[in-house]
């Protein structure tokens, strides 16, 4: 194998899996960047692959090779209805934060697997119409040696997910409602005295979320896994919200390491090709995107500042 | 929640309340979906009460939540949210079936102290090292624990694969190794329940011991709740968090061994994280932290998960259906604002209509 084909081996197969994890990551930050700690993410996901691949399924004649694309609207719409659970219970109930995104991550699977054998008698989906494959991205990939390497064959859904990062980025710290929900996840009496209305930006935070997360478990279905089952998520959300912290709550640095943990992950995958790599022994490479998880939240602590009021529950003044 | 709950009342009625509500959440999305709610709740209990089998598995699988959910309670009582419970119970199993099949002859006492010891110290390791984490750099235990989680199933199937074995299941352990007992086992009819039930009482009472009798148990209570109160009184904040991780790993261990020596026998690749750990969770948060309350919510669990595998056939319910009322359950204990509004709101008319005689 020479190098460009390696290199474009290596890019493309670390998009492929980084997808997921940029936009849930994303997802994430909008949701803690409100002060809403969100680790219901996994269950998010699951729920959204869920949907996706019953999307998929059932409106690939109508939509053809638009299926997929259209099945992360889907996924994305029911991680909004998921989402609004969490909202509830910690926005207006008071629950604890972990406590209610642990009760999303122990009821998506359950419900997703009930649905699953409810209309399909079985616990998984089987094979999907259409999955994402890979793609050209237009224009870019004439540009000599970098075109072949970085945008052909690849994954269009991580292409999307970058460009959803710029325009996360631009909403979150460009735009008046960026900063108003950033000031509730910092300070939320002091916005509030400001006329800014918590619960309702703490609600945009969750749902965006939702919506994201929902997006990031209907490209793993449709991407990754081509089916929805149980081991369809597997702990993606958790390495996205690592990302998240990774990325100092920013939607750029949540992007740049969803990618690096994406490269980690592919290399269980494509380790064999790769020269040096190919000599550890694959337990190694399963565990690696796990362990570079803890020994990275080691180091980036303390340089890595989360918002001030994350986790707290808010009460209006009176 | 779990520390703040100081009237007995609402103790009781919170929880009892959120089974009842998780029941009627079930019941209504089984309308929704066309099954009979009362056929599938009625296949539940049935199955489960009606014979002495699957009674005994229920406690079987109590026996373990128990020590999953008391093992997560520790944690949380010192402001630790563990999710690692079942990482630490895979540890602990991999632990207790490697010991026991390395020394098979050894006298029964011995082997059985050796083994359980083993699982206790490799979930203690395995907790250990995310309390370590926490205390020393800040990591969050959240995120450290699913992570040790997905690198414990890999490693557990890379052990059964290439050290115990060559194929997906080891060997079974001697009968020195056995956590079985006879007289349970005739008198339920041949079902797994084991000496781990007996186990679990006595760690009832040692916890109930640790956290209300000891000072030990007091430091971890105080850092729990006030953390920089409890600095300033002299306590290390860093040693509570570690003791607390390590015992609560511990527990999760002994509830790998138990798992392994007692259900098993034997130790087999996974596909998934064991959902005991998740459950335990689950358990915990219903007992509100209290370790009888732990006791009671786990055998009503046992029998949810028992009593789900007959919805299927006897009622055409999936039995995931019995993870969901679980999950609706812990929804409404965490969310329990709702349902002491609700009480509030009932106590204030009361008293007004009174007020008006």
């Amino acid at each position: 194998m020479d190098i460009v084909s390696l290199l474009q081996l290596i890019v493309s197969s670390s998009l492929v899996y980084a997808a997921p994890l940029i936009f849930t990551a994303l997802g994430g930050t909008f949701s803690e960047r409100s002060g809403v700690v969100n680790i219901g993410l996994e269950g998010i996901m699951v729920m959204g692959a869920f949907m996706s691949a019953i999307f998929n399924l059932m409106f690939y004649s109508t939509f053809g090779a638009m299926t997929p694309w259209l099945g992360l609207l889907a996924g994305g719409l029911i991680g909004i209805l998921f989402s609004l659970i969490h909202a509830v219970a910690t926005i207006n109930l008071r629950a604890d934060h972990i406590v209610s995104g642990t009760v999303i991550n122990l009821a998506a699977p359950a419900l997703a697997v009930f649905l699953t054998r409810a209309i399909y008698g079985a616990a998984q989906t089987g094979p999907l119409a259409r999955s994402f494959g890979f793609a050209n991205i237009f224009l870019l990939e004439k540009i000599p040696v970098i075109g072949p390497i970085f945008f052909q064959n690849t994954s269009g859904p991580a292409y999307l997910g970058i460009l959803t990062a710029v325009i996360a980025w631009v909403v979150l710290f460009k735009t008046r409602f960026g900063l108003r929900l950033r000031s509730v996840g910092e300070h939320p009496h002091a916005a509030e005295t400001l006329g800014i209305n918590v619960y309702l930006m703490k609600y945009a935070g969750v749902m965006i979320s939702g919506f994201l997360g929902g997006i990031g478990g209907a490209i793993q279905a449709q991407a990754i896994h081509n089916e929805f089952g149980i081991l369809t998520v597997a702990g993606q959300g958790f390495i996205a919200m690592a990302a998240m912290i990774f990325g100092k709550w920013n939607p750029l640095g949540a992007m740049a390491a969803a990618i690096f943990f994406g490269f980690a992950q592919s290399l269980a995958r494509i380790g064999n090709y790769i020269p040096i790599i190919q000599d550890i022994p694959g337990v190694w490479l399963q565990v690696l995107p796990y362990l570079l998880t803890i020994i990275i939240l080691v180091g980036v602590v303390g340089r890595s500042v989360a918002p001030k009021d994350l986790g707290n529950t808010f009460v209006k003044s009176k | 929640m779990l520390t703040t709950n100081q009237n007995r009342f609402n103790a009781l009625l919170i929880p009892t309340l959120s089974i009842l509500l998780g029941f009627i959440f079930g019941a209504l999305l089984m309308l929704l979906f066309g099954y009979n709610p009362i056929d599938a709740y009625q296949a539940m209990l049935m199955g489960v009460f009606n014979s002495p089998y699957f009674m005994g598995e229920a406690m079987r699988q109590a026996t373990v939540l128990t020590f999953t959910g008391l093992g997560f309670a520790i944690a949380f009582k010192a402001g630790f949210f563990n999710i690692g419970i079942a990482g630490q119970l895979l540890a602990g199993w991999v632990a207790a079936i490697w010991v026991a099949l390395s020394f098979p002859d050894l006298p029964r006492i011995i082997l059985l102290t050796l083994s359980i010891g083993a699982a206790i110290i490799a979930g203690a390791v395995w907790a250990g090292i995310a309390g370590a984490l926490r205390a020393y750099f800040g990591t969050s235990e959240v995120i450290v624990t699913i992570m040790l989680n997905y690198t414990a199933l890999h490693l557990t199937n890379y052990i059964i694969r290439n050290v115990l074995t060559t194929g997906n299941t080891t060997d079974r352990v001697s009968d020195n190794a056995s956590l079985s007992v006879g007289w349970l086992t005739d008198l339920t009819q041949g079902s797994r329940i084991n000496m781990g039930l007996f186990i679990a009482i006595i760690v009832v009472i040692l916890y109930w011991v640790f956290m209300t009798q000891m000072t030990a148990g007091f430091e971890v209570r105080a850092v729990g709740l006030n953390p920089d109160a409890s600095t300033y009184a002299g306590m290390s904040a860093e040693r509570n968090i570690i003791l607390s991780m390590l015992i609560s790993g511990g527990l999760a261990g002994l509830g790998g061994a138990v798992h392994g020596l007692g259900t098993f026998g034997n130790l087999f690749t996974q596909s998934g994280l064991p959902s005991l750990g998740f459950n335990g969770i689950a358990v915990a948060l219903l007992g509100l932290g209290n370790p009888i309350g732990i006791f009671f919510s786990s055998i009503l669990f046992g029998v949810l998960d028992v009593g789900a595998g007959f919805m299927p056939n006897r009622a055409g319910v999936p039995d995931e259906m019995a993870d969901i009322v679980i999950a609706a359950i812990i929804f409404f204990v965490g969310a329990n604002y709702i349902i002491r509004v609700a009480l509030d709101k009932m106590q204030s008319n009361k008293t007004a209509e009174k007020g008006g005689e």
